[in-house]
C-alpha cells in the first residue's frame, strides 16, 4: 500500500486572484489527514509565502508535495529570473517587489525569512536566468 | 450532552430532489438519493442556508408553536433584538413588548438586556487580558458548530461566554422565581427566534447540560399574530429595559460596538465567516483583538426565520427611537463574571479527519485522489453529491458507487458491443454532450 500522498499544482504567474490556492488545498489535505494543527499551520504559512513569491517574482511555476507520516516535503520550482544574492534576499525587509505589487499589500520582504522560520529545512537552488527551486521540509514530531 | 438534535429538518413530501441545497451547504452535509435530499447529521451546523435556498420549502426548522406556552403557569417571552427590525413605522419597542403580553405571555424579558450584560462581560475580560487573540465571539451557534467541525483548533480562541439568549433566560427565570415563588418547572421561557441555530443551541446545548430556555418560537410564526395585536393595542406599557447598545447586537458590528472594542473584524454571511476562519487559522489575523462572526448576512436580522429582508430591517432598527438610556444590565462583581462563563468544555468534532491514524488517512486520500481523476470535474451535482471530489470521498467511504456518475455510467455502457452509442450519448445532459474529454475519464 502507498504510504505517502503526493500532490501537484501548477501556479500561474502574476495572477493574484489564484495566489494561495495551492497552499489552501495543501492545508485542507493535511487537516483531513489528521496532522497536528501546528504542523498544518507551519506548512500552510511557508508554502503560501513561497507560492506568492513564485507569482510575484517568477511568473509562476509548479509545486510538488510529498506527504509522509513523519515528514512533509514541498518542492517549488520556477523558471523565473533566479535570486542573485540569497543571503541578501533572506534578510527581513529586503524586497525587490515593484510598486504595483506593494500596492496590493505584498512585498514586505518577510516571505523568505518566514519560510525559514516555519520550516525545519529550507534549501534554495537558484540559477540566474534559469530559475529557482525551493525545497521545504517540515517534520511531524 | 445530546448533540444529535438538529433544528434544520427535511420535509420529504415537499422535497423534489433538486440540486439547490447540496450546492449551498457550507459543510457539504447534504446528498440527494432516490429523489430526496438527506442531511448528514454530524456535518450539519444548523446555519439554515438550505432553508433559505430551497424553492419548495422542503427544508424547515423544528420550532415550537405558541400554544406550547399553555403548558406553563408563568410564561415569559424572550424577544430577540432582531424582532424589533421587522416592523414598518415602528418607533417604540414598547408596542411590540405590550403586544407580546396580549398574546398570552405574563412577562417579557428583552434579549437585548442579556446582550448588554454579555457586552459588559466581554469588555471586562478583554481589559483583564490573557485571552488568546484574536478573540472570537461565541454568540452565533452556527459559527460555534462550524468551528467545532471544521476548525477545532480555534476553539481556544472562542470567548467562552453564554449567549445573550441564555443569559436573558437565566436572569428572567431568577426574576420570575422571586416574583411568583413558583418552582422552576412551572416557569416557561420562550425565545422568539430569528434562526434554527439558536433552537439547536436550546435543544442540544454543547457546553451545558440544559438550557434555561423552554422553547423557541420562530419570528416568522409569531409575526402575523403579533402584528394584529400591535394594531389593536389600547394602551402601551412601558416595558422596555434595554438600551440601543443591546439592540445593536441584531446587526453585524453591534457586538464589537456594544463592548467598546475598536480593533475588530466583523464578518457576516457564512462564506465570509469561512474566509475569516481560514485567515485566523493561518495566523494572519493575530494583530486583531476581536472577531465578530455571524452566519447570516447582515447579522441576526438576516436569520432565515425572519420576515423582513435584512437590508430593510437594518433601517427599521435605526428608526426605533424610544429606548431607555441608562440600564443596569451589567456585570456587578467577579462572581457574576464567573457565572456567565461556559459551564463545560466544547469538544471538537473533527468531521474533516478521514481516519484515526495518518497512515490509514493517507491510504484513503490516495484512493480519493485516484478516483477524482476518473471523474470529469464538472461538479454537476447529478450524482447527488456537491462536487466530483465529494462523490469520490463518498465512494471510498462506501456510501456511493462509481456509476452514480452519469459520465462513468455512460462509459461503462459503451463497452457493451450491443448498445448504440448515439443513444447513450443522448443520456448525457445537453450542456455536457460531446464536451467531455474522454482522455480525462480514463479508468484506473
Ligand atoms: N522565486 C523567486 N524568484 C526570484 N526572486 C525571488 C523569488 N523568491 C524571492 N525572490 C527575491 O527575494 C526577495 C525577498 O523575498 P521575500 O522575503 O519573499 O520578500 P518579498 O516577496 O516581500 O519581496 C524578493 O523581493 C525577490 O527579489
Ligand atoms: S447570525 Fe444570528 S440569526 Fe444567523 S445563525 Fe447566527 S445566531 Fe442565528
Ligand atoms: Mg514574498
Amino acid at each position: 500500500m502507498q504510504d505517502t500522498v503526493k500532490l501537484h499544482f501548477d501556479v500561474s504567474g502574476n495572477d493574484f486572484t489564484c495566489a494561495g490556492e495551492a497552499s489552501g488545498k495543501i492545508k485542507r489535505t493535511l487537516k483531513q489527514l489528521g496532522f497536528d494543527i501546528s504542523l498544518v499551520r507551519n506548512v500552510a504559512i511557508a508554502v503560501y509565502e513561497a507560492e506568492i513569491n513564485m507569482v510575484i517574482h517568477a511568473d509562476g511555476g509548479v509545486i510538488d508535495v510529498d506527504i509522509d507520516s513523519d515528514c512533509i516535503t514541498v518542492v517549488l520550482k520556477d523558471r523565473g529570473p533566479g535570486i542573485p544574492d540569497i543571503e541578501l534576499a533572506m534578510k527581513e525587509g529586503y524586497s525587490t517587489a515593484p510598486e504595483n505589487v506593494r500596492m496590493l499589500g505584498f512585498g514586505a520582504g518577510m516571505g523568505l525569512p518566514n519560510i525559514k522560520k516555519y520550516t525545519d529545512e529550507m534549501n534554495i537552488d537558484t540559477v540566474i536566468g534559469v530559475g529557482t527551486t525551493i525545497t521545504l521540509k517540515v517534520y511531524n514530531k | 450532552m445530546n448533540t444529535v438534535f438538529h433544528s434544520v429538518n427535511l420535509d420529504k413530501s415537499k422535497c423534489l430532489g433538486c440540486m439547490n441545497c447540496i450546492k449551498r451547504c457550507p459543510t457539504q452535509a447534504i446528498r440527494v438519493r432516490h429523489g430526496k435530499a438527506t442531511i448528514i447529521s454530524e456535518r450539519c451546523i444548523d446555519c439554515g442556508e438550505c432553508i433559505r435556498i430551497c424553492p419548495h420549502h422542503a427544508k424547515t426548522a423544528k420550532t415550537d408553536s405558541l400554544s406550547m406556552i399553555e403548558d406553563y403557569k408563568y410564561k415569559i417571552a424572550l424577544p430577540a433584538p432582531s424582532l424589533y427590525g421587522q416592523f414598518r413605522n415602528l418607533e417604540d419597542v414598547n408596542i411590540v413588548l405590550t403586544a407580546l403580553l396580549e398574546l398570552g405571555f405574563d412577562s417579557v424579558f428583552e434579549v437585548a438586556r442579556g446582550a448588554e450584560v454579555v457586552s459588559d462581560a466581554t469588555r471586562k475580560l478583554v481589559e483583564k487580558g490573557g485571552l488568546k487573540k484574536p478573540i472570537i465571539s461565541s454568540a452565533c451557534p452556527a459559527v460555534i458548530r462550524l468551528i467545532r467541525v471544521s476548525y477545532p483548533e480555534l476553539i481556544d480562541n472562542l470567548l467562552k461566554l453564554e449567549t445573550p439568549m441564555e443569559e436573558s433566560a437565566f436572569l428572567a427565570r431568577k426574576e420570575a422565581e422571586e416574583k411568583t415563588g413558583l418552582p422552576q418547572e412551572d416557569i416557561g421561557v420562550f425565545f422568539i427566534t430569528p434562526c434554527p441555530a439558536k433552537i439547536t443551541a436550546i435543544k442540544s446545548p454543547l457546553c451545558a447540560d440544559k438550557s434555561n430556555v423552554s422553547g423557541a418560537i420562530a419570528i416568522s410564526d409569531i409575526y402575523p399574530k403579533l402584528l394584529h395585536k400591535m394594531k389593536h393595542l389600547e394602551n402601551v406599557q412601558e416595558l422596555n429595559q434595554a438600551s440601543k447598545a443591546g439592540v445593536r447586537w441584531a446587526v453585524s458590528c453591534g457586538e464589537a460596538y456594544s463592548a467598546g472594542i475598536n480593533n475588530y473584524i466583523a464578518a457576516d454571511g457564512i462564506e465570509n465567516v469561512i474566509k475569516i476562519l481560514e485567515e485566523i487559522e493561518d495566523d494572519k489575523l493575530n494583530d486583531i483583538d476581536f472577531i465578530e462572526l455571524n452566519a447570516c448576512t447582515g447579522g441576526c436580522i438576516g436569520g432565515c426565520l425572519t420576515i423582513t429582508n435584512n437590508f430593510v430591517a437594518r433601517t427599521r432598527l435605526k428608526a426605533l427611537k424610544k429606548f431607555v438610556q441608562d440600564t443596569d444590565n451589567k456585570i456587578n462583581n467577579e462572581d457574576e463574571l464567573k457565572e456567565i462563563g461556559w459551564k463545560g468544555e466544547l469538544e471538537p468534532a473533527s468531521v474533516l479527519k478521514v481516519a484515526d491514524n495518518v497512515t490509514d488517512a493517507m491510504k484513503f486520500m490516495n484512493q480519493v485522489e485516484e478516483m477524482v481523476k476518473t471523474f470529469p470535474g464538472l461538479d454537476c451535482g447529478t450524482c447527488g453529491a456537491p462536487t466530483c471530489r465529494a462523490l469520490a470521498e463518498d465512494i471510498v467511504r462506501g456510501y456511493a458507487n462509481v456509476d452514480h456518475c452519469i459520465f462513468r455510467l455512460k462509459q461503462e455502457m459503451e463497452k457493451n458491443p450491443n448498445t448504440n452509442n448515439d443513444d447513450i450519448e443522448k443520456m448525457i445532459p445537453v450542456p455536457f454532450r460531446g464536451t467531455i474529454d474522454e482522455e480525462k475519464l480514463k479508468w484506473t
